[in-house]
């Protein structure tokens, strides 16, 4: 059992359909009879119903059903919540948490704009749109709560009443003696640091399709989920049915970024109105609803202290973090932890203490997004570290030398538990490793030489720095069901959803290694429900690791099942059996060698004789992480700042990271290039816009801006491989990293560029209107 | 409003359908012509998921109605192979990387094609401009660059 492809970079093979325009994306689901449902939305930020008349839609040409509040109580059940901490984290911090459900329709109150007040079903999406313009409603507006910390004071106006504050998550975390740190300071650098609200925005949209089988009492849905089994689970307890009677399959996914992680009203409405109509019903979000009603994300503010030794070893850390969850508390803990578990990262600091208020307004909810609080809390943190060093005249790349932990010092333990409860230990890397062989990429020094000559010039330029440590792969598990049929090939499913990070060729790859068959006799299938009982999902960058390993212990059963029967067809000792390339054989007899679908074949009962053994080729594998796995990497940006028009153009973009042990190289660097465009767009701009009334400025592409081909650089990457002891394949997580350094190093790399100007950086996006009045009011 | 006839001819193979007048280019080819490679991202002409071919030309077709196309000649991506065997540019994409999710992919490939037929030989900064109309949110752009500076050489011209 060699790894013949496990490391190499195969073409993927989800591609060709891909390139020829036959994926099957969720608007590309086709049913007869389907009917089409479209929404209204609420037009304001928080305002009652006081009535909704819907008579005219009703009766509108090719309407079906117009469905409110009212005419589904018996169906309105609580969405789901997440975030409860688990145990080990709940014993070492005490959590304040209110959570308040949303219903799929609104009740008597719109929270947010976007907010789904009614839908309609008709024959076709333009007369469901037509017809729910036609409804209307009687609105009371209401006050509104915009600003993240002004909500958070006592008289703000409420956005959940029974709560009697807006704060849906409070805690305060300390480690080692903050207060003895910053007594013995030498110097203390505080600074308040704001990360804008931006989002996923998958190029593709989200949608749903339901089917209701009235003869089997039994839903299928399409739904462009990156989590089929939560949207199962939760389906199956709303709608009363047993789970094996609710299936869900995502599609191909056109991008999810974990926007499609999140659990969504139009996940339960459509399956509803295919059950109450007893037809098939399609949806399929449009951008402009996708951006005001899909999960919005980031959107901190962190006032942040370092204490430090005139040397700049940094001593201690105190943040006050603000977070905005929007309308409704849906992920608890999980946002404002990740947060607080992120923001030392590669320093050796020991003493801190964060003091942490995630607060509701009248906005869209706030969701996990590529990163999920690490690119918010390592821009406090690096942009503070680049503040300390320029208050005490140390490079920004020395004073990293002298902060960062050293390899020598792994597994190093922070002393408080990480999200899962589980203790903070980081596992393996090497993060000065990581800082040189970025800055060596990047030719720090060489740019450091020519940067005051440009600048004498007029030329602007400078070099930023970034460094994280990542959790990665969250369990607490995967479920991977491995089976070989009749004609010896291989399908195998698992709970993890491919959004276009190449599951059908890498999870193909570990399969093809362990079980010993070639690539091509490996189907993967992904986010079926029915494809595998239990399974977690695709976000948190998991899917590698805990659906890898699960898929590795399943073939490895399966295999043992067919060495098992091999070994009687052959008549031979099952320890002097092996698989290789498809073929079972005797060790060191080639001409013994059978294909697997004899092996299976001769297993089958037949009329004259039992099989050779059970015909049972097949494994379940719910493989368990002890804890997440650590992966690290530093980036450097290079930019120059046009200082008459505050425009900022990205030179070179370098990553140096440690992804663990790779099963596929090149799609490893297309998922960091992904990310680091996304961490781009968020540096520079990228931001939902809200007025005071909590009215959504930025409803179009035109008006949020996603990073074209012009804006990004080549991306340059270094590989450091640093197996993960806490997993067999030696893995870890990798999506997200791409995306959680870019806003603080191109920060950073502005601010360092404008040194002369004494330019100060303290929120993202930096777009050239907000840094040309930077540089203004400096000069 | 009264359906209209029109007559086109989509990859090739000549069409005739009656058309609401307020349906899109894009929603016909996806709906009446089953042709669903041709991707909706956006309808409002900013993401060029929609981009086909209009004679030779790329157009987006979230922004046209079907009845302004009476008469011409279209190309999707279901047009660009040649039976089994990928276009050059669709055997880049896939050599090169250059795709992760697959939606902006059609629109990208149609882009890169129309773009390459007039210039053979482009540098990289003519070939970020060119696909500066079409947003990838998966893969940085990158390995799309690579790819179609690998399939200039082997475009047809
Ligand atoms: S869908 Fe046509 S440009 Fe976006
Ligand atoms: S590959 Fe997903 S949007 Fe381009």
């Amino acid at each position: 059992m060699g790894a013949k492809y496990f490391g190499a970079a195969v073409r993927r093979r989800e591609d060709p359909r891909f390139l020829r325009g036959e994926g099957r994306y969720l608007d590309d689901v086709k049913v007869a009879g389907l009917l089409h449902a479209a929404f209204l939305r609420a037009p304001y930020a928080h305002a009652a119903i006081r009535a909704i008349r819907t008579e005219r839609a009703r009766s509108a040409p090719g309407v079906v059903a117009v469905f409110t509040f009212a005419d589904l109580e018996t169906w309105m059940k609580p969405l789901p919540l997440f975030g409860a901490p688990p145990p080990g984290l709940a014993a070492a911090i005490a959590f304040e948490i209110r959570q308040a459900p949303q219903f799929a329709l609104c009740r008597d109150r719109a929270r947010y704009v976007g907010e789904i007040v009614a839908m309609v079903v008709a024959d076709s999406r333009a007369r469901a749109e037509d017809a729910a313009e036609a409804i209307e409603v009687d609105w009371e507006p209401l006050p509104v709560a915009t600003d993240m910390r002004q909500a958070a004071e006592a008289g703000a106006p409420l956005v959940h009443e029974a709560w009697g504050t807006n704060v849906g998550v409070a805690f305060t975390h300390a480690i080692g003696n903050v207060e003895a740190a910053f007594a013995g300071a030498d110097v203390v650098m505080s600074e308040t640091f704001h990360i804008q609200r931006y989002v996923g925005m998958p190029l593709e949209s989200r949608g749903a399709v339901a089917v209701w089988d009235r003869r089997d009492g039994a839903l299928t849905t399409w739904n462009s989920t990156q989590v089929s089994h939560f949207v199962q689970q939760g389906l199956a307890s709303a709608l009363g049915l047993p789970h094996h009677k609710v299936r869900v399959i995502a599609p191909d996914l056109g991008g999810g970024f974990g926007t499609k992680a999140s659990g969504y009203p139009e996940d339960h409405l459509v399956p509803i109105a295919a059950i109450v109509l007893g037809r098939p019903v399609k949806w399929v979000e449009d951008r402009r609803e996708h951006m005001m009603s899909a999960a919005h994300a980031r959107h901190q503010i962190h006032a942040i202290s370092l204490a430090a030794r005139r040397d700049g070893t940094i001593l201690g850390l105190r943040d006050r973090i603000w977070l905005d969850l929007g309308a409704y508390n849906v992920w608890g803990i999980v946002l404002p932890y990740n947060t607080v578990a992120h923001l030392i990262g590669p320093h050796r600091i020991r003493n801190m203490r964060v003091d942490v208020q995630a607060v509701t307004t009248h906005k869209t909810p706030n969701a996990p997004y590529r990163g999920a609080g690490r690119p918010e809390t390592v821009f406090a943190m690096d942009r503070a570290v680049d503040r300390l060093a320029r208050e005490l005249k140390i490079d920004p790349a020395e004073i990293r030398r002298r902060n960062y932990i050293r390899a020598d010092e792994l597994p190093y333990d922070f002393g408080m538990p990480y999200r899962d409860g589980n203790p903070l230990v980081y596992d393996s890397g090497d993060f000065p490793a990581a800082l040189e062989a970025a800055l060596k990429a990047a030719d720090y020094d060489e740019f450091r030489r020519g940067q005051a000559a440009l600048r004498a010039r007029g030329v602007y330029r400078g070099i930023g720095i970034s460094g994280y440590v990542e959790g990665t792969a969250i369990g607490p598990f995967e479920g991977a069901t491995v089976k070989v049929d009749l004609g010896g090939r291989v399908l195998v499913a698992t709970g993890a959803v491919n959004s276009g990070q190449g599951h059908e060729t890498s999870f193909a790859q570990v399969c093809a290694d362990a079980l010993g068959v070639p690539l091509e006799h490996v189907t993967v299938v992904g986010g079926d429900t029915a494809g595998v009982p239990f399974g977690v999902g695709t976000f948190a960058s998991r899917s590698g690791v805990t659906a890898g390993n699960s898929i590795a212990d399943a073939c490895h059963q399966v295999r043992a099942k067919l060495v098992k029967a091999a070994a009687a067809l052959l008549e031979a000792a099952p320890g002097d059996v092996d698989i290789e390339d498809g073929q079972a054989f005797v060790r060191g007899v080639p001409a013994s060698a059978v294909p697997l679908a004899r092996v299976v074949q001769a297993s089958i009962p037949t009329f004259a004789k039992p099989g050779v053994a059970s015909p049972d080729f097949e494994a379940t594998a719910y493989h368990h992480v002890p804890t997440v796995t650590f992966a690290s990497a530093v980036h450097v940006a290079q930019v120059e700042v046009d200082v008459g028009t505050g425009h900022v153009t990205l030179l070179r973009y370098v990553v140096a990271h440690d992804c663990g042990k790779v099963i596929n190289p090149l799609i490893v660097d297309g998922q960091v290039h992904g990310g680091v465009a996304q961490g781009v767009g968020g540096a520079l701009y990228e931001e939902m816009v809200y007025d005071e009334q909590g009215q959504l400025l930025t409803g179009s592409l035109m008006d949020y801006l996603v990073p074209t081909a012009m804006e990004l650089p080549p991306l340059e990457t270094v590989h450091l491989e640093f197996p993960s002891p806490r997993n067999p394949l030696g893995m870890k997580g990798l999506g997200e990293g791409g995306a959680i350094s870019p806003p603080a190093a191109i920060a950073n790399a502005i601010e360092d560029a404008l040194q002369p100007f004494g330019v100060d950086i303290t929120a993202t996006p930096v777009s050239p209107a907000r840094l040309l009045a930077l540089i203004r009011e400096t000069a | 409003m009264t359906p209209r006839l029109i007559r086109l001819t989509v990859n090739g193979r000549a069409y005739t359908r009656s058309v609401e007048p307020r349906t899109t280019l894009v929603d016909f080819l996806r709906d009446d012509l089953d042709l669903t490679g041709t991707h909706v991202g956006c309808e409002h002409g900013v993401c060029g998921a929609c981009t086909v071919l209009l004679d030779g030309q790329p157009v987006r077709s979230c922004l046209l109605f079907a009845i302004q196309l009476d008469g011409a000649v279209v190309t999707t991506v279901e047009g660009l192979a040649d039976g089994e065997r990928l276009h050059p540019i669709q055997e880049a994409f896939r050599e090169h990387h250059g795709l992760q999710c697959g939606f902006c992919t059609p629109g990208l490939l149609l882009t890169a094609k129309a773009f390459l037929e007039e210039h053979p030989a482009p540098s990289d900064g003519e070939i970020r401009e060119a696909i500066a109309g079409n947003l990838c949110r998966c893969t940085g752009y990158h390995f799309i660059v690579d790819a179609i500076r690998a399939a200039a050489g082997g475009v047809r011209r």
